[in-house]
C-alpha cells in the first residue's frame, strides 16, 4: 500500500449533489477516511439525478452519485431529528473535517452550525458551501447552478450578444465551489498543524464564480466599460485577425488559440500560405492595432472560417501541433473517452459496484509521485456502513433496529 | 495568531499566462511568499493583455496581469546564462515549492527538472502544470484553456439548441487548473509536514478538466449515448432559463425544481390563469411544455427589472437571480456586504477593483497582500535581502544582463 497524502485525516460529509461531494472526493482520493451522511431512504439528491443504465432510475445506479462518491463510506442519518442531531454531534467529535452544503438556516435549526460544533470539537475544520455564504442580505436566498452562474457574472458573458445568456452546463458552478472548498479546507488543515486550532471555512458559490471571470471585473474597473457577451477574444476586439475560437471543419470542430506571432506564422503555413494571410502587417497584432486602431483592422474572420472547412479535425490538430500552434479537437464524450493521450496515461479508472457493475470513471485530476491518488472502493450503497460506523460509537444491533424503525437511520 | 495559513511557505513561480499564476494567486492570498521568475526578454503574455487604463498598453498596466499576480514578488533573470542558473538555484535552495508550466524540454535544458532540483532541495514540492501531462505521445503538444474545454467534451456540450459549440464566456479551464494545482500543492505540503518528504506533481490540464464532465461521460459509459448541446435546459427542472427583463440586455435566471416551488411562483405572480393550465400541472408536464412555458414566464419578467424579479421570487423561496454584468457584479449588495471586492492601489494604474479571497477562513483568513509587482520590482529584496548579495554584485549582474 503506497503512502497517502492525507493518511489519518477523518472527514464527515453532509452534502448533496456536486459541490460538497466533489470537495470531499478530493480528500478521499488523497487518503482521508470520508464518512458520508445521507438522508434515510432517499439519500444524496444525486442518487435521483442519473444518468442511469438504460435510463431506469435506481438510487444505487446513478452515474453522478457513483462517480462523485467512490472511496467514501456511507451511513444514513436524519440529522433534523433531536436524536439524529445528537448522533451527528457524536460523529463530529471524532473527525478533523466536516464538509456540508446545506442552507445556513437548516444547519442552525438542527443545532449543527459552527458555533455549537466548535464547542464539541475545537480542532474541527468545518467547510460550509452555500450559494451566497454565511452572511449578507442574500444569505437565505435559493440558487441552483444556473442561478449561481447568473449571480456570479459568468452567464452574462457567455453566448451570443444578440441572444439570451447561456448556461455552462452540467453543474459547473458546483464543481468550481468544490475546488475552492478543497483549497480552503486544506489551507485550514495545514494551518492547524501550526496553530492547533480548527476553523470555519465559508464558501459562497457566487464568489467562486466571480473569481474566475477573467477580464470582466477588470474591464469595468480599468475602463468603466461592461465586457460584452461574446464567444471569442477576437470578437472582443471587434474583428478577427488571429483565430481564437471554435471552428467548423470537414468532419467536426476544432478549437484554435493563436495568441503569439510565431503561432500566427505557423497557422498561415498550415493553411498553405494563401495570399490574403501573408501580409506581414498581420504578424504583429498589437502593432497592427496601434497603427490602424482596433476598429479599422482588417477582419480575416470570414476567410479563416471558409478555409478551415476544407480540412479534417486530425489534419488541423496534428498539423497544427507540429507547427507548435494550440489547435485541438472539440471532443464529445466518446471522443474524450477514446482520446489517445488520456488513455496512454491511464486517466480513466475502472471499478466494480455491487449493483451498477463494472464501470469506467474519470480518474485522478493530477498525479502525485509519492502519494498517488487511487480508487480503492466504489461508492457506498445507501446506509452500507451503518453498522460499522455506529458500532464504533457504541450502538448495538438492537439500537440500530430501533433507530431504523424511528426513521432516524 | 497569524492570519495566514501559509506564512511559512516560499514558492518559486515559473508559471505564466493564467492557469499557473491562478494557482499561486490562491497560495499567495493564504500567506505564501511567491517569487515570480520573469525576464524582460520575454515578459508574461498576460502583461500584454487588455484591459489597460485609457487603453494605453504597458507591461505593468494590464488588468488581467495585475489581478492574477497581486501580492507576488517579481525578479527578472536571464536563465539562458550560467550565472542566471546559479542564482535561480540559490533561490530554490531557500524555497519550499516550485511551480512551472514550461514544456519538459525547457526545464531540463535549464537543469531545473524535478530530479535535478531534489539535489538542491530534497524535500521540494514541485508541480508541473502542463497542457497534456509529462508523459504520453502528446506530452509536447501545446494548448491554452479554451483548448482544454474542447478536449474534455464540455465545450461540445455548451451552446444553443441545434447551434454550434460555443467558447465559454471566460477560459474556465485556466483558473480550474489553478485551483487543482493549489489543492495538489496543499496536499503535498501537508504530507511533507508529517513526513518531511517532498514530491513531484504531474498535472495534466486535459485530465483535471475532464473530471468536470461527470454526467455526460457516465452516460456514455453506461449507455453509449453521446449527449449534445441543449441550451439552457435542465434534465429535470422547468422553467430553467434566462428571461428577458425591463432594460437593455437585462436577464434573470429562474429555476423551478418542485411542485412546491411552482405553486409559490404562481402565487407570487398573482395566480394568472395560465399557471393553472394542465399543461403545467406537474414537473414532467412543465418540462415537456417548457417552450410554451418560457414564453409565458418571459411575458411576465419583461415588465420588471431583473432585481425586482429576484426579490419577488426569492421572498417565496423560488430560485431567481439576475445575470449580472461586470458593472453589476461590482455593485452587487451581497458581494458588497461580504467585502468580496477589494480596491488595490498600484503605482502605475492607481486604485483598481478586483475579486478578493475566494474562500473565507474564520481564523486564518488570508488577504490581498499587495498590488501586482512591476517587472523586476523585487530584484533587490530577493538578491540582496534573501540571498545576502552585496549591492555592487547585484549592479554587476544587472549590467551584464543576467538580472534582466
Amino acid at each position: 500500500m503506497p503512502e497517502r497524502a492525507l493518511a489519518g485525516v477523518k472527514v464527515l460529509e453532509y452534502a448533496d449533489l456536486i459541490s460538497g461531494p466533489y470537495c470531499s472526493k478530493f480528500l478521499a482520493n488523497l487518503g482521508a477516511e470520508v464518512i458520508k451522511v445521507e438522508e434515510p431512504k432517499v439519500g444524496d439528491r444525486s442518487r435521483s439525478v442519473g444518468p442511469f443504465p438504460n435510463y431506469i432510475p435506481d438510487t444505487e445506479k446513478s452515474g453522478l452519485f457513483l462517480y462523485l462518491n467512490a472511496n467514501k463510506l456511507g451511513i444514513t442519518l436524519n440529522a433534523k431529528t433531536e436524536t439524529g442531531s445528537a448522533i451527528f454531534k457524536e460523529l463530529v467529535k471524532g473527525v478533523d473535517i466536516l464538509v456540508e452544503n446545506h442552507p445556513p438556516q437548516v444547519m442552525e435549526d438542527a443545532g449543527l452550525d459552527y458555533t455549537p460544533l466548535r464547542e464539541i470539537n475545537p480542532h474541527l475544520i468545518m467547510t460550509s458551501i452555500t450559494p451566497f455564504g454565511q452572511n449578507g442580505p442574500y444569505r437565505d436566498y435559493k440558487a441552483y447552478d444556473i442561478n449561481s452562474q447568473a449571480a456570479g457574472g459568468l452567464a452574462y458573458v457567455t453566448g451570443d450578444a444578440e441572444r439570451e445568456p447561456l448556461l455552462t452546463p452540467w453543474g459547473q458552478a458546483g464543481y468550481q465551489a468544490a475546488l475552492n472548498a478543497a483549497v480552503g479546507t486544506l489551507s485550514a488543515l495545514f494551518w492547524r498543524e501550526v496553530s492547533g486550532s480548527g476553523q470555519h471555512v465559508d464558501i459562497s458559490v457566487q464568489e467562486c464564480i466571480a473569481s474566475i471571470l477573467g477580464d470582466v471585473i477588470s474591464f469595468y474597473s480599468y475602463m468603466g466599460t461592461v465586457r460584452p457577451r461574446c464567444n471569442t477574444i477576437s470578437d472582443l476586439a471587434g474583428v478577427t485577425v488571429w483565430p481564437v475560437d471554435i471552428y467548423e471543419c470537414k468532419d467536426g470542430y476544432v478549437n484554435i488559440c493563436v495568441l503569439e506571432p510565431h503561432q500566427w506564422r505557423g497557422f498561415v503555413d498550415l493553411i498553405g500560405n494563401p495570399d490574403w494571410a501573408t501580409d506581414p502587417r498581420f504578424e504583429d497584432r498589437r502593432l497592427l492595432y496601434e497603427r490602424t486602431g482596433r476598429e479599422e483592422a482588417p477582419d480575416l474572420g470570414p476567410l479563416i472560417k471558409e478555409t478551415l472547412k476544407r480540412y479534417t479535425v486530425d489534419e488541423l490538430f496534428h498539423g497544427g501541433q507540429q507547427r507548435r500552434i494550440p489547435i485541438t479537437p472539440v471532443n464529445d464524450a466518446q471522443g474524450a473517452l477514446t482520446f489517445p493521450q488520456l488513455n496512454e496515461r491511464g486517466f480513466f479508472v475502472e471499478t466494480d459496484h455491487p449493483k451498477a457493475g463494472r464501470l469506467r470513471y474519470p480518474g485522478a485530476p493530477f498525479k502525485l509521485s509519492e502519494t498517488p491518488w487511487s480508487l480503492d472502493r466504489p461508492a457506498p450503497l445507501l446506509g452500507e456502513h451503518n453498522e460499522a460506523v455506529y458500532s464504533g460509537l457504541g450502538y448495538t444491533k438492537k439500537d440500530l433496529l430501533k433507530m431504523a424503525e424511528a426513521g432516524i437511520i | 495568531m497569524d492570519r495566514y495559513a501559509l506564512s511559512t511557505i516560499r514558492i518559486v513561480d515559473f508559471t505564466w499566462a493564467w492557469a499557473g499564476p491562478y494557482s499561486t494567486k490562491l497560495l499567495v492570498d493564504m500567506g505564501a511568499e511567491v517569487i515570480k521568475i520573469e525576464t524582460k526578454k520575454r515578459p508574461d503574455i498576460a502583461r500584454w493583455m487588455p484591459p489597460f487604463p485609457e487603453e494605453i498598453p504597458g507591461l505593468n498596466r494590464s488588468g488581467r496581469f495585475n489581478k492574477r499576480h497581486r501580492g507576488k514578488l517579481s525578479v527578472t533573470l536571464d536563465l539562458t546564462t550560467e550565472a542566471g542558473i546559479n542564482l535561480i538555484k540559490k533561490i530554490i535552495g531557500i524555497s519550499d515549492v516550485i511551480t512551472e508550466n514550461y514544456s519538459r524540454r525547457v526545464m531540463k535544458k535549464f537543469g531545473l527538472e524535478y530530479e535535478a532540483v531534489t539535489e538542491i532541495r530534497p524535500d521540494i514540492v514541485y508541480i508541473s502544470l502542463s497542457a497534456f501531462g509529462t508523459t504520453g505521445s502528446y506530452k509536447d503538444y501545446v494548448a491554452y484553456g479554451p483548448n482544454q474545454a474542447a478536449m474534455s467534451g464540455l465545450a461540445n456540450l455548451t451552446g444553443y439548441r441545434d447551434g454550434p459549440p460555443i467558447s465559454f464566456g471566460t477560459a474556465l479551464a485556466d483558473p480550474t487548473a489553478g485551483l487543482n494545482g493549489a489543492v495538489a500543492v496543499l496536499a503535498a505540503l501537508y504530507h511533507r509536514s508529517k513526513t518531511g518528504k517532498g514530491q513531484h506533481i504531474d498535472l495534466s490540464q486535459t485530465e483535471m478538466f475532464t473530471c468536470l464532465v461527470g454526467q455526460p461521460i457516465m452516460d456514455y459509459v453506461m449507455n453509449g449515448r453521446v449527449l449534445s448541446r441543449d441550451g439552457n435546459r435542465d434534465q429535470i427542472m422547468a422553467p430553467h432559463n434566462f428571461y428577458r427583463c425591463k432594460g437593455e440586455d437585462k436577464w434573470v435566471s429562474i429555476a423551478i425544481a418542485t411542485d412546491e416551488e411552482w405553486q409559490a411562483f404562481s402565487h407570487a405572480l398573482g395566480d394568472p390563469p395560465w399557471t393553472k393550465d394542465e399543461k403545467f400541472s406537474d414537473q414532467l408536464s412543465r418540462w415537456r411544455n417548457q417552450e410554451a412555458l418560457d414564453r409565458l414566464v418571459e411575458a411576465w419578467t419583461i415588465d420588471h427589472t431583473h432585481y425586482e424579479v429576484m426579490e419577488t421570487l426569492q421572498k417565496v423561496g423560488v430560485a431567481a437571480m439576475p445575470a449580472l454584468n461586470g458593472e453589476e457584479v461590482c455593485h452587487n449588495p451581497q458581494l458588497g456586504e461580504r467585502g468580496f471586492l477589494v480596491e488595490v492601489d498600484h503605482p502605475e494604474v492607481g486604485k483598481q477593483t478586483m475579486p478578493g479571497v475566494s474562500m473565507k477562513l474564520s481564523e486564518s483568513p488570508g488577504a490581498i497582500r499587495g498590488s501586482a509587482p512591476l517587472l523586476g520590482e523585487h530584484n533587490h529584496y530577493v538578491f540582496g535581502e534573501l540571498l545576502g548579495m552585496a549591492p555592487k554584485e547585484i549592479a554587476e549582474l544587472e549590467e551584464s544582463g543576467v538580472i534582466y
